[in-house]
């Protein structure tokens, strides 16, 4: 059994919308969950893998996922997934058909929406897979409602025999707020009857069953026109009605409390009857949703007239001070300018790599070779793409690295013809979508070096297991991949497959000219482990030793946060060329010795410090 | 102070902005107020920017604060604090540590670092108590403590006693690590005491 975490009693709870979902799957009685992390919708699977009663797991990707949960609804259980928005276009292949097949066991989708951007490759609207699909989507709107609306979520889709979308947004996942919890009541499976025309989706089965997707529409169409998740707040001010779907509901609230607002929780598919009443009790009518005009279409397509995205930004979020000067707008009032103060122009600080990161040797490598195409991948290893490494040249989606490599080097012409091209993929990302890809390398002979970043944990959400790190959700020992032999297994010589220390920078740089010099697929993993991670070991720390630090700047070139630059200077060399000079510090109490700002350093300036203080850097701690 | 409170806590990712926060929602909750919070989180674990919003009162709707309506700015890093000023109210106070932290787009002369952010702040008008709370950690024997500096400075400033956002700082620690009890309770009383002869001085 897993690990468990002592259950508070049902009580007032002060919880993340991902905390709260979390609690609702467990007292729903849910035997199954699986997930891929994903920000922000990350920590639901992590939170749900502390209770007892269930069976949790991270799976490879989305899709698994998404298979798992569907299996154990299949026999009847209660099952769970959760992925980010992107995670459900990988999944999308498998719900597209559960869609047909119907379910059995309540099986619930959340689907976290990165609206605002604060850590994916696009903004995209997950309710368009609630319509493509034709299954329900429930929105909710606060941490309260997100533990609520789980627990609908299960009863409707054991009620029409669907899985059931969560929408959930990063103002949803992330806010905490108070939630009033109940206790576990169990779901004991009724049990896997066995239905070739029901299961078995060729087309003479699938056929016979497209009708049912319809009807089910039906019956959600009358559920949603009655669904208590739907609901009206009469206000004073008719001027405008609002019609609001999840966090926007809030932040309406907060902005025009006199506004009357029609609150959409199943919002898909749309009680367009009920928004009709609504719409006749007002004077105009704005709707506002996060990201895409869809319930503003499906209005307007059934003739209420409505404002939406002509008044509102498609893009971001639509909190309280992007509605207010719209909704001024749409009333002719003048926009006044406000009289606090203005925002400040302070330095962007992107996210960067953490100290002794394994990744700052590949891209610091990787920044002094020339003639490369670099296809990048999803992870931390993205942050390579930044300053001081500049080091990527594309990152699309998760192991995408391996096609548009394999694209690159096909496609390239006159121009890029002594160029190199390299991929690179963190270990999780790999086995995500990464393998897929490889293989196409090998069997289509691509000329191809992938450096496969093996840092034993999916670093960018926080240090999660994979199959290559040999534990499971719980911390337990499972086998683990062994990527070298995998990477021979999809067809990649023997010989052209070295693992090799991302800390010894000459023996990376050597093995990196030389596997992109034979032309045939290659692969170089790195062995170090993400320092994030639990038994990540600090050595002793480095410090610069000031008169002889030539002030050359190559250590800042690594692109450790650990290294600063105290004072600059102009050189004038004795070819008449001035020269930028930057001379460091290391901050001692950061350092934990990893030893890369050693190796470029030639006058040999940085040399081991007696510990200042034992206290780890800032930049490290893990929560 | 309206309705609701409005704090904002800003940062370094891994300097505890979140915890800190949390640790303030904590003591509203004991007091029976409805509380939200919210932050950009995502990469900022990975030394980008954080901000924390904290909403506290009768009944809080929206979880994020407008700008020009925070009560009280809470900076553990100048630039931070700075960056963030527009999110004051007219009549708002900031917090600030002095301390700085240089990022790498800095040390590779892309970009400056502000002069001196706390006079720019001071210079647009704003209600600044301004303190070195890393310094003060570390004399205290660790930097960590700095969160615990930073939540004593606010401690006179809220609708609430300081001993709430007191005991709530050591529930936290007492529950995870007995042996920081002490040390925290400390830390708490130093950075109450900084901004107390601050707010004399300005
Ligand atoms: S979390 Fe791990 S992999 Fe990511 S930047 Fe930090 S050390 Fe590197
Ligand atoms: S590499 Fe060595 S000499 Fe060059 S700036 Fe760094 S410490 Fe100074």
């Amino acid at each position: 059994m897993p690990a468990t975490q002592p259950v508070p009693a049902a009580a007032r709870l002060f919880l993340s919308g991902n905390d709260a979902v979390a609690r609702a799957v467990w007292e729903a009685g849910t035997r199954v969950a699986a997930a891929y992390p994903g920000t922000p919708s990350t920590e639901i699977l992590e939170v749900l893998a502390r209770y007892p009663d269930l069976y949790t797991e991270w799976s490879v990707n989305e899709k698994v996922a998404l298979e798992v949960a569907l299996g154990a609804s299949m026999v009847g259980a209660r099952a769970f997934c959760a992925m980010k928005h992107v995670g459900l276009n990988v999944a999308s292949d498998a719900l597209m058909t559960i869609t047909v097949t119907g379910t059995e066991g309540g099986l619930v989708i959340a689907v976290a929406d990165d609206v605002g951007m604060s850590s994916s490759q696009n903004e995209q609207d997950s309710r368009y897979w609630g319509r493509f699909a034709h299954v329900l989507v429930l929105e909710p709107a606060d941490s309260q409602e997100a533990y609520a609306m789980t627990l609908a979520a299960f009863d409707l889709s054991e009620r029409l025999k669907s899985p059931v979308i969560l929408r959930l947004t990063t103002r949803i996942c992330h806010v905490k707020g108070v939630v009033q919890t109940g206790g576990r009541s169990e779901h004991e499976p009724a049990g896997f009857v066995k239905d070739p025309r029901h299961w078995v989706m060729v087309p003479g089965n699938a056929k016979p069953r497209l009708p049912s997707v319809f009807q089910r529409e039906t019956a959600a169409r009358a559920e949603a026109e009655a669904s208590p998740l739907n609901f009206r707040i009469d206000g004073s001010d008719r001027r405008i009605g609002f019609v609001t779907s999840g966090p926007t509901f809030m932040h309406v609230r907060d902005a025009f409390p006199d506004a009357p607002v029609f609150k959409l929780g199943l919002s898909c598919p749309p009680p367009l009857e009920s928004l009709r009443a609504f719409a006749a009790t007002v004077d105009t009518v704005l709707v506002v949703e996060e990201t895409e005009p869809l319930l503003e279409t499906e209005m307007k397509a059934a003739g209420i007239a409505c404002h939406g995205k002509d008044v509102l930004p498609r893009i971001g979020e639509l909190a309280p001070d992007v509605l207010e000067p719209a909704v001024r707008r749409l009333r002719g009032e003048a926009v006044p300018e406000p009289e606090h103060v203005p925002p400040q122009q302070v330095f962007p600080r992107p996210p960067t790599m953490c100290v002794a990161c394994p990744h700052l040797g590949v891209y610091y490598t990787l920044s002094q070779m020339r003639n490369v195409l670099i296809a990048g991948d999803i992870g931390c290893y993205t942050l390579g793409a930044g300053h001081p490494w500049n080091a990527l040249d594309s990152c699309i989606s998760m192991g995408a690295s391996m096609g548009t490599a394999l694209g690159m080097d096909k496609g390239r012409g006159k121009v890029d013809e002594n160029k190199k091209v390299v991929a690179v993929i963190g270990d999780s990302t790999f086995m995500h979508m990464g393998m897929q890809g490889l293989l196409d390398i090998t069997w289509n002979r691509g000329n191809v070096t992938v450096l496969l970043l093996d840092n034993r944990a999916v670093g960018m959400t926080g240090g999660q297991d994979n199959p290559g790190t040999g534990r499971d959700i719980h911390g337990e020992e499972t086998q683990r991949v062994d990527f070298a032999r995998l990477c021979e297994a999809l067809g990649v010589k023997k010989e052209r497959i070295r693992v090799v220390d991302p800390y010894q920078l000459p023996v990376l740089f050597k093995a990196l000219r030389e596997e992109t010099k034979i032309e045939e697929p290659s692969v170089i993993i790195t062995n170090r482990p993400c320092v994030l991670i639990d038994h990540y070991e600090p050595a002793k720390s480095y410090l610069v030793e000031e008169d002889r630090c030539t002030g050359c700047g190559n250590c800042v070139e690594v692109g450790c946060p650990a290294i600063h630059v105290t004072r600059r200077d102009k050189e004038v060399k004795a070819s008449g060329k001035e020269v930028d000079l930057s001379f460091v510090r290391i901050e001692t109490s950061a350092c934990t010795g990893c030893g890369l700002c050693v190796q470029p350093c030639a006058p040999k300036a940085i040399v081991h410090a007696q510990p200042v203080q034992s206290i780890q850097s800032v930049q490290f701690v893990r929560k | 102070m309206s309705q609701i409170t409005n704090i904002l806590v800003c940062g370094v990712g891994g300097q505890g902005v979140m915890t800190a926060t949390e640790i303030l929602a904590e003591a509203a909750i004991s007091l029976g107020f409805d509380v939200k919070k919210t932050e950009v989180a995502g990469m900022s674990q990975r030394g980008g920017v954080v901000t924390s919003h904290l909403r506290f009162g009768r009944v809080v709707l929206s979880p994020q604060i407008v700008p020009g309506e925070a009560d009280l700015l809470i900076g553990f890093e100048s630039a931070e604090a700075l960056r963030w000023s527009h999110m004051l109210r007219p009549g708002g106070i900031a917090l600030v540590n002095a301390g700085r932290i240089v990022p790498p787009v800095v040390n590779l002369g892309l970009f400056d670092y502000p002069e001196d952010p706390v006079a720019r702040m001071r210079a647009l008008g704003l209600a600044v108590h301004a303190f070195d709370a890393t310094s003060l950690a570390l004399e205290l024997g660790n930097i960590r403590l700095g969160n615990t500096v930073m939540l004593g400075a606010c401690a006179d400033r809220l609708p609430f006693p300081a001993e709430v956002l007191r005991d709530a700082v050591l529930a936290r620690f007492g529950a995870r690590k007995p042996q920081l009890v002490e040390a925290n309770r400390e830390a708490f009383e130093a950075g109450r005491r900084a901004v107390a002869g601050e707010a004399k001085a300005a």
